[in-house]
């Protein structure tokens, strides 16, 4: 026979146990659906199983004399020099977001070749910028 | 000439820290002790100074404009106005080193200086113990990072501040941050020396009572204060972003915010022993952790300075020999607790908040570093957006909200009394309340109405306590009450500004309106200025209130600062004690439109004063003692 205070200890383990991995698995479910994985125009037209619509980080360069702004919108083209996809943006645009300059959109894609921005990152000085931007701009030197 | 003297003064410092130890462990050998602490007390009073003069050193270099120092080559510039020059020492990496190191040293003298007649073991331990981290961080300083390197030749200009570092708010941010963030390694020394010395229980909780307080309120401040430049300075128009580097600041505050209070149970009922050391460790190991992690570059944020890999892997090896030398102590020495407790006591509600506490750091712990983890083992990019904290987070803390109001009045070992009649008059008059401001504004979703319930709940308890313990003649320190009152108004008016914002982006032209809910806004004209250090497009809108016909007049910036060439936005904001209007401005290329935010935003000023009287109820019991 079990004594009353081994008991309460095996009482008391298993509903710990049974709460931290139900915290766990609550975290990594909510964790799962909020990442953004960072794309390259090339990675989103030569893949071809890119879901429409899921959330992703968008980075590359803004494509010389693309922005097009009207007074509810600002439109641009992000491309790594190989692909290209057209962004459509209803935000405020962050310092130094200019032609030629490295960016990242953070949004989803309506269709193939066309992204809907609801945040724009470019870089806040010369020295600083998102380094999944730096790899990109290596690259494509 | 300065840079000289500079690394002179560095490495008669480390000379200084090494004989501290040497006579540290002298007199831990009983057969040779021959002098006693009074010895300690001077040498760290050497060593305070010392550490003085060499931050005043670099100091001077700024002021002087020495370029011939590396440091000040690369961050100041003869133009910039005298108070950034001296504010831009700890605006970098090794001058914040510097002030790290300052900290360092004079928590270790302070902490001597007042325990001096207490058990000498544990004191020389944890002094000890403290010259240890003292010394790791000369030595990167000296050979890694440090402040006085010379450019040969002298340049004759220097590159300037980062203009968005060129700011009141943030001049004051690291200092205070670091006191709470480099403060808790002297708990963290305190412990191991604890653990090694063998003065444990309420007597150890004593010794570090006062330590944790004043760390965690100039936490508290610098964190608010890192908040309030965020908000009007980046232009992002929040106050929390979720950024790896606000998260590496909350982190400790959290262990901080559970060490607080578990310090009251060792102390009163001497029980949780093992527990506080740990949190005393974890403390420290975070805020170093932090800093390797905003420092190494491995995550992306603001204050990812030119990044060099090699200080990455100095902080981290330097953080993997404490925790490893820390775990090892403690599972050594390490004595079985024993615990006591009953279900409706005091000591089972703190443990209750250290538990919220550790749910709240595992979270953000886990949404910071997921990242770096999904990189190195797959080589995918990921970041994890903001709803990820959101939706972890703010459920949870409606039940803590409900705990921290009821959990002070239960009293130790077993509670019998019986306050649900009290408890339910001011949950209903919290519900009534919420149900007014929501039915004459619009309706929001259930969670951000059990929020606000939650917290009224909390504002009216900790007010009804404190006017019954004012009735009573029990003039207690009121501290507990402020700080649990300024968390309730905190989450509060939180509550409230996320759901009664308006914000708009749009894009428009000089002569243009744009009608924005019950705001019209008119862009009235743009003229160029030109100040000491920067040139500026000031745009002038007119902000009409079409429902009581106010008007304000709001001034965004476009700057360009010329050292080093950066363009920056600034906000124009205007501050009520209800609301702010707020209005970034910035040029879209190749056109004539200027794109805009625009947001009113409800209690942000109470949001900050709310934040500072968290940590004013942490001073006045500082004050007390």
């Amino acid at each position: 026979m079990l004594t009353k205070k081994v008991k309460n200890r095996i009482l008391f383990l298993t509903l710990f146990i049974t709460i931290l991995v139900v915290f766990i698995f609550y975290l990594a479910k909510i964790l799962n659906n909020n990442l953004l994985f960072f794309k390259t125009p090339s990675d989103l037209i030569e893949n071809q199983n890119i879901k429409i619509g899921k959330s992703i980080r968008l980075g590359g360069m803004v494509k010389k004399n693309s922005i097009v702004a009207t007074s509810d919108e600002i439109k641009f083209i992000i491309t790594d020099f190989k692909n290209e996809i057209i962004v459509s943006y209803k935000g405020a645009v962050p310092n130094l977001f200019l032609e030629e300059k490295g960016v990242v959109a953070e949004g989803f894609l309506k269709d193939k070749k066309y992204f809907i921005a609801n945040r724009v990152l470019a870089k806040h000085d010369e020295n600083y910028m998102p380094p999944e931007l730096k790899e990109v701009i290596k690259n494509a030197k | 000439m300065l840079s000289n003297t500079g690394n002179t003064l560095i490495f008669i410092n480390i000379i200084l820290t090494l004989s501290i130890i040497y006579f540290s462990f002298q007199f831990l050998n009983k057969e040779k002790r021959n002098f006693g602490v009074k010895k300690f007390v001077e040498l760290s009073l050497y060593q305070t100074t010392l550490s003085l003069i060499i931050f005043f050193t670099l100091i001077l270099g700024f002021v002087f404009s020495d370029f011939s120092i590396e440091n000040v080559y690369r961050n100041s510039h003869t133009l910039k106005p005298l108070f950034y020059k001296i504010t831009g020492t700890w605006g970098n990496h090794e001058g914040s080193l510097l002030l790290w190191i300052n900290v360092l040293v004079f928590f270790s003298y302070l902490f001597l200086l007042f325990n001096k007649k207490s058990n000498h073991i544990f004191l020389i331990y944890t002094l000890l113990i403290q010259n240890f981290l003292i010394l790791g961080f000369l030595l990167f300083l000296f050979v890694n990072s440090n402040p006085f390197s010379l450019v040969v030749p002298k340049p004759l200009e220097g590159l300037g501040l980062n203009p968005i570092l060129q700011d009141p708010a943030l001049a004051i941010h690291p200092p205070l941050l670091y006191v709470g963030f480099v403060g808790s390694s002297i708990y963290f020394s305190a412990a191991v020396a604890s653990l090694i010395s063998g003065l444990t229980g309420s007597e150890f909780a004593k010794k570090i009572k006062l330590w944790v307080l004043i760390s965690w309120c100039f936490q508290t401040l610098g964190i608010t204060l890192g908040s309030i430049w965020a908000y009007y300075e980046l232009g992002w128009g929040g106050f929390w972003f979720w950024d790896p580097v606000e998260n590496s600041s909350l982190m400790p505050w959290f262990v901080m915010t559970a060490l607080l209070h578990s310090v009251m149970v060792l102390e009163k009922r001497n029980m949780l022993y093992s527990w506080v050391i740990i949190l005393c460790l974890m403390t420290f190991t975070l805020s170093v952790t932090g800093t390797f992690l905003v420092r190494s570059g491995i995550l992306n944020s603001v204050h990812t300075f030119a990044n060099d890999p090699s200080r990455g892997l100095y902080i981290l090896v330097f953080l993997s020999v404490m925790i490893f030398f820390a775990i090892t102590i403690f599972i050594k020495k390490n004595k079985k607790d024993h615990y006591i407790f009953s279900g409706y006591s005091k000591e089972t509600f703190i443990l209750a908040n250290n538990w919220f506490m550790a749910f709240f750091l595992f979270t953000i712990l886990v949404g910071t570093v997921y990242p770096i983890f999904t990189e190195v083992l797959t080589q995918t990019k990921v970041s994890v957006g903001p709803p990820f904290y959101n939706i972890t987070i703010i459920p949870i803390v409606i039940p803590f909200l409900l705990l921290m109001a009821i959990a002070p009045n239960i009293s130790w070992i077993k509670d019998r009394t019986n306050n649900l009649k009290k408890i339910s008059f001011l949950i209903i008059l919290s519900i009534l309340i919420n149900s007014i401001i929501f039915h004459f504004f619009k309706s929001m979703s259930l969670i951000s109405n059990l929020i606000i319930i939650s917290s009224l709940f909390l504002i009216f308890y900790t007010l009804s306590d404190f006017f019954s313990s004012y009735k009573k003649k029990i003039y207690l320190v009121p501290s507990r009450i402020v700080s649990h009152l300024g968390f309730g108004l905190l989450i509060f008016f939180i509550g409230l500004n996320h759901n009664f914002s308006i914000e708009k982006d749009f894009n428009i032209k000089v002569g243009e309106k744009k009608s924005v809910e019950n705001f019209l806004i008119n862009f009235e004209s743009l003229n160029l200025i030109e100040k000491e250090n920067y040139k500026a497009i000031v745009g002038t809108f007119r902000v009409d209130n079409k429902k009581n016909l106010n008007s304000n007049t709001l001034s965004p910036e476009i700057r360009i600062y010329s050292q080093p060439e950066t363009l920056t936005y600034e906000a124009s904001i205007r501050t009520r004690l209800s609301h702010d209007l707020y209005l970034t401005m910035s040029n879209i290329n190749r056109t004539e439109l200027y794109n805009i935010k625009f947001q009113k935003k409800p209690f942000m000023m109470m949001i900050w004063l709310s934040a500072i009287l968290i940590s004013i109820g942490g001073f006045l019991r500082i004050f007390k003692k």
